[in-house]
């Protein structure tokens, strides 16, 4: 009770006296920073005052009638009910205006569904939480989660003050990086549900489906860093799988797509040594933490009946290349996504030798990277 | 079972069984309304009450108090418990109670299956509700149960559908008791295109319903068999389709809106005119517009749909069917704003609540003609925009319209009139608090906020108090309404058989109470 009093305190108090506090709020879409943005922006300012016009006449009708056809204002009432007239007028001219609205939505559509010519290709895939980011042709792919700050600070009771975590829910680890002023394409999927790719600033949002590809294309304008959500319900984290989108200039862009491409040839490298399975499973608590407690939980106890517990789990603590199975492939049919390409060799033998040595299992053997590597 | 309630034996008067076995084996027409309209009540109350809790989390950012999956669990059997078991069943008991009294008929054609529409429902609700108990908790993939979502849910699945299937009988039963009714039992004279216009809109409620709930009912059984017996009718890896749901979902889902609102376009085609003391204008026109909406109300449906990817010519299509549907709308606000034009007009409590709807409906329909631009939709779509939207149709729409109903037959049905003051304090609580409630969600909606989210970003902050504020105002003034209710039932002045100065209709020449059975001589129709 206690805490509800705290909370409601807090909260009338900065809603009333310090709306500064919070005085970036926005009232109305963004105009963007793409074409396609700006035309949607004109056309969503076109129909509100469109919309305000006919409030005004509408209503204004009424609330005169109000005040004058009143009875205590000694107003008797006509008989009239029935006008051919009017009802053919207040037909057509709704008509005629949804016409001239309905040109420039057309033209908009159209140019929208152009997506050729495009200078280069970004995958986008949506997993349960997480974004994949792959550039077609350039060998280079990443994923993209909620930043560590923002996910400590959501959980349940956390604690921390959400207003002390910078872009709270609208930050990431690893942002997406595009050039600015080229055509970028975009090929949605999901790999799991249904989830939907939206940056306000870029003026759409496009659903993710698993087993389907669509396509939706950008040209950014200015370089600056532009953020977004999931739009479609995609189960219990689905207000926690951010988008970032980081535009750089031509040159800016060339730089980080070159690093990329040495971190991933130092990560195989990387991947063929042996570790120490107490390293193991130092990597795999952390592999643990950000992939697999939303659904197992912290402590491997699962949720009965729906998510089951890795603590004594058949699988988790009998065959080990059982467990290295549905972990990589994961169990069609079910929540149970396989892995194989979110993580890494390394991070896979992590999470193995992890979940089995601890989360109350005491099985005793570990998995090395390189045995992964020969399973892929 | 031999005996039978309402058994035409002479030793017995007219009137209802004795005890309360008189509510389980009712076939009387108003008994059932009575039971619909008390059931309706108590699950607004509980989808209200998990609203609460949804307002409490979001109050502020940061999860305070609720697991974001409890969260889904929550907005979803919200919004399946208020419109299957709030809205649709308030207007299943408002035509019980008056469809037979407005045209001049005794009782309701099918009167057994009456019984059992009705009481199917408890048993579904309190199926849907057990899931919350049951292991994995309740389905939690929004009331639109998108596959593979909401093929991911725990134990409560089968029964979500089962009580689904449940619901879409006793909705369908219903309905074919309205269509025989109003076919059958008019009173000689009573033609069609006199009939009052509540009757005609729930009449093509009923097609509408017996339309698409077989559909839903399939959607949902392929659902089933999808998880449980290896079918893929809407997995991708087996051949199927994900979207192909969406579709089928959504062809019964658009004209279920219109199941939700066209009752309640008849309800205030009623109370207007009595209050302006004028006949309804342009009542063939009325007539009409519905039967427009009803049929455009079939082809509209991918406009819930235009980011799944569909092909240029469909998101054109589907764009112009759905402006479309905006003209024979307009139609009825102007027909309703005629008739109060010129007219002589008291603004009792339902009347209120009329002139409500009309001017909240209105926003809320503007809001839906935004929606309907395919390209702005690329902004709108699955934020809080679309939340504000369909709560100003569903709530200040349906709901608005439900009270006002309460409010213009209650003194007919008790006997006694409500507390007129009272009832203005409720209209004007409820209509500041909605409207501090749902109002600012459309600023939410534009500044970038996705709906069905428990947590949010800190620019949003503002805004979702208001709306919280709004929103336990909101509530407290419905646990007003089901006292001002509640005293009415037990008591008050005693309401005259006209109740209204300006009123016209059948219903109007009974007593109040009216009799067991209603109309059990043909009145004569002028
Ligand atoms: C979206 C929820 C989800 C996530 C995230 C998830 N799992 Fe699972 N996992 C499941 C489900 C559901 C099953 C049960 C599948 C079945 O029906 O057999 C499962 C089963 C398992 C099993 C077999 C347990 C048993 O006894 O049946 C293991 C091992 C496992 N997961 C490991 C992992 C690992 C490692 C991760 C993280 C890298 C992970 N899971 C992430 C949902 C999830
Ligand atoms: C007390 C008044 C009400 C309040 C405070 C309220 C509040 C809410 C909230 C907070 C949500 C969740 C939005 C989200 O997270 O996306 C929601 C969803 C919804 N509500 Fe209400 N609501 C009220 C009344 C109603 C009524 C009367 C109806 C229908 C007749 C209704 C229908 C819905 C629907 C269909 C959804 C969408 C659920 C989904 O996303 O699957 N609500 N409501
Ligand atoms: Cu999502
Ligand atoms: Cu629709």
């Amino acid at each position: 009770m206690n805490k509800l009093k705290q909370l409601f305190a807090a909260g009338i108090a900065s809603t009333f006296m310090s709306s500064v506090a919070y005085a970036e709020y926005g009232l109305n879409m963004p105009v963007g920073v793409t074409e396609t943005s700006r035309q949607i922006y004109d056309l969503h300012m076109l129909i509100l005052w469109v919309c305000v016009v006919i409030g005004v006449v509408v209503f204004g009708a009424m609330i005169y009638s109000m005040i004058y056809h009143r009875k205590s204002q000694g107003a008797v009432a006509s008989q009239f009910h029935e006008s051919m007239t009017a009802e053919i007028v207040w037909t057509v001219i709704p008509f005629i205006i949804l016409i001239v609205m309905a040109i420039p939505a057309t033209n908009v559509l159209i140019d929208m569904h152009d997506g050729s010519e495009s200078d280069m290709t970004v995958k986008v895939t949506g997993y349960q939480w997480k974004w994949r980011y792959e550039y077609i042709g350039e060998d280079v792919s990443f994923f993209s989660s909620l930043d560590a700050k923002s996910n400590e600070a959501r959980q349940v009771g956390s604690d921390i003050d959400p207003s002390t975590v910078e872009n709270y829910l609208l930050n990431v680890d690893h942002p997406l990086v595009i050039p600015v002023g080229k055509k970028v394409r975009f090929l949605l999927t999901a790999s799991d549900v249904i989830h939907s790719w939206w940056v306000p600033d870029f003026g759409w949002k496009k659903d993710a489906i698993p087993g389907f590809v669509n396509e939706a294309w950008v040209v950014v304008d200015e370089p600056g860093v532009y953020r977004g959500q999931c739009a479609e319900l995609c189960g219990r984290d689905h207000g926690f799988m951010p988008i970032v989108v980081e535009v750089k200039t031509e040159a800016d862009y060339a730089i980080w797509l070159a690093d990329q491409k040495n971190a991933a040839a130092a990560a195989k490298l990387a991947a063929i040594e042996d570790l120490d399975p107490r390293e193991l499973k130092r990597k795999g608590k952390k592999v643990y933490r950000a992939n697999c407690v939303a659904c197992h939980q912290k402590k491997g106890e699962g949720v009965p009946g729906v998510f089951p517990a890795i603590k004594g789990s058949a699988i988790a603590t009998g065959d080990i290349n059982e467990h290295i199975n549905i972990i990589m492939n994961g169990k069609a049919g079910t929540a149970m996504a396989g892995f194989k390409d979110q993580l890494s060799d390394v991070e896979l033998a992590a999470v193995v030798t992890y979940q089995r040595n601890s989360l109350g299992n005491k099985v005793g053997d570990a998995v090395q990277p390189a045995e992964i590597a020969v399973l892929r | 079972m031999t005996t039978v309630t309402d058994s035409h034996d002479d030793h017995h008067d007219h009137g209802p069984a004795k005890g309360w076995m008189r509510w389980i084996t009712t076939t009387n027409h108003k008994d059932i309304g009575t039971l619909y309209l008390v059931f309706a009540l108590i699950m607004f109350m509980l989808g209200g009450a998990m609203a609460m809790i949804i307002r409490l989390e979001l109050f502020q950012p940061g999860l305070q108090f609720i697991d974001p999956g409890f969260f889904n669990q929550l907005t979803t059997v919200h919004a399946l418990v208020m419109i299957f078991g709030g809205v649709m069943p308030a207007f299943v008991g408002l035509a019980n109670w008056m469809l037979p009294i407005m045209i001049g008929g005794p009782d309701m054609a099918l009167p057994r299956m009456n019984n059992w529409s009705f009481w199917i429902l408890p048993f579904a609700f309190a199926m849907l509700l057990g899931t919350f108990f049951m292991d994995g908790g309740a389905p939690a993939g929004g009331w639109t149960i998108y596959p593979p979502l909401v093929l991911q849910g725990g134990n409560g699945f089968p029964f979500m559908v089962f009580a689904i299937h449940m619901m879409g009988i006793s909705s369908v039963m219903g309905a074919i008791n309205v269509i025989v009714t109003i076919l059958n039992m008019r009173a000689p004279g009573m033609t069609l295109m006199k009939m009052p216009l509540f009757v005609w809109t729930w009449f093509i409620t009923a097609y509408l319903l017996i339309a698409v709930m077989p559909v839903l009912a399939g959607a949902v059984t392929m659902l089933l068999t999808d998880r449980f017996f290896d079918t893929s009718f809407f997995s991708a890896a087996g051949g199927g389709d994900p979207v192909l749901f969406q579709h089928i979902f959504w062809f019964f889902g658009h004209p279920e809106v219109y199941i939700l609102i066209l009752p309640a376009f008849g309800i205030v085609s009623s109370i207007i005119p009595t209050f302006a003391r004028k006949p309804l204008f342009g009542y063939s026109s009325m007539v009409y517009a519905t039967s427009s909406i009803a049929f455009l109300s079939f082809i509209v449906w991918a406009h819930h749909m235009f980011t799944v990817g569909m092909p240029l010519e469909g998101e054109l299509f589907f764009m112009y069917a759905t402006m479309l549907i905006a003209v024979p709308t307009g139609v009825k606000v102007f027909n309703w704003i005629s008739t109060m034009w010129k007219g002589s007009m008291t603004f009792e409590t339902p009347m209120l609540f009329a002139i409500g709807f009309v001017i909240m409906f209105t926003i809320g329909g503007f809001s839906g003609l935004m929606l309907a631009i395919a390209p702005a939709d690329f902004q709108y779509h699955d934020t809080y925009f679309v939340v504000a939207h369909f709560h100003y149709v569903l709530v200040t729409g349906a709901v608005y319209s439900i009270m006002a109903s309460v409010y213009y037959w209650i003194p007919k049905w008790t006997g006694n009139m409500y507390d007129e003051k009272l009832g203005q304090w409720h209209f004007w609580l409820s209509t500041v608090s909605v409207n501090v409630l749902f109002f600012p969600q459309h600023f939410l909606g534009l500044a970038g906020m996705p709906r069905r989210i428990p947590d949010y970003s800190v620019q949003f902050t503002e805004f979702n108090m208001w709306s919280s504020i709004g929103g336990f105002a909101f509530g407290l003034s419905q646990v007003f309404f089901c006292y001002i209710v509640y005293k009415t039932i037990k008591g008050g002045e005693k309401a005259t058989d006209e109740v209204w100065e300006g009123a016209d209709g059948l219903e109007w020449t009974l007593s109040s109470p009216p009799p067991y059975h209603s109309f059990t001589t043909a009145p004569e129709i002028k």
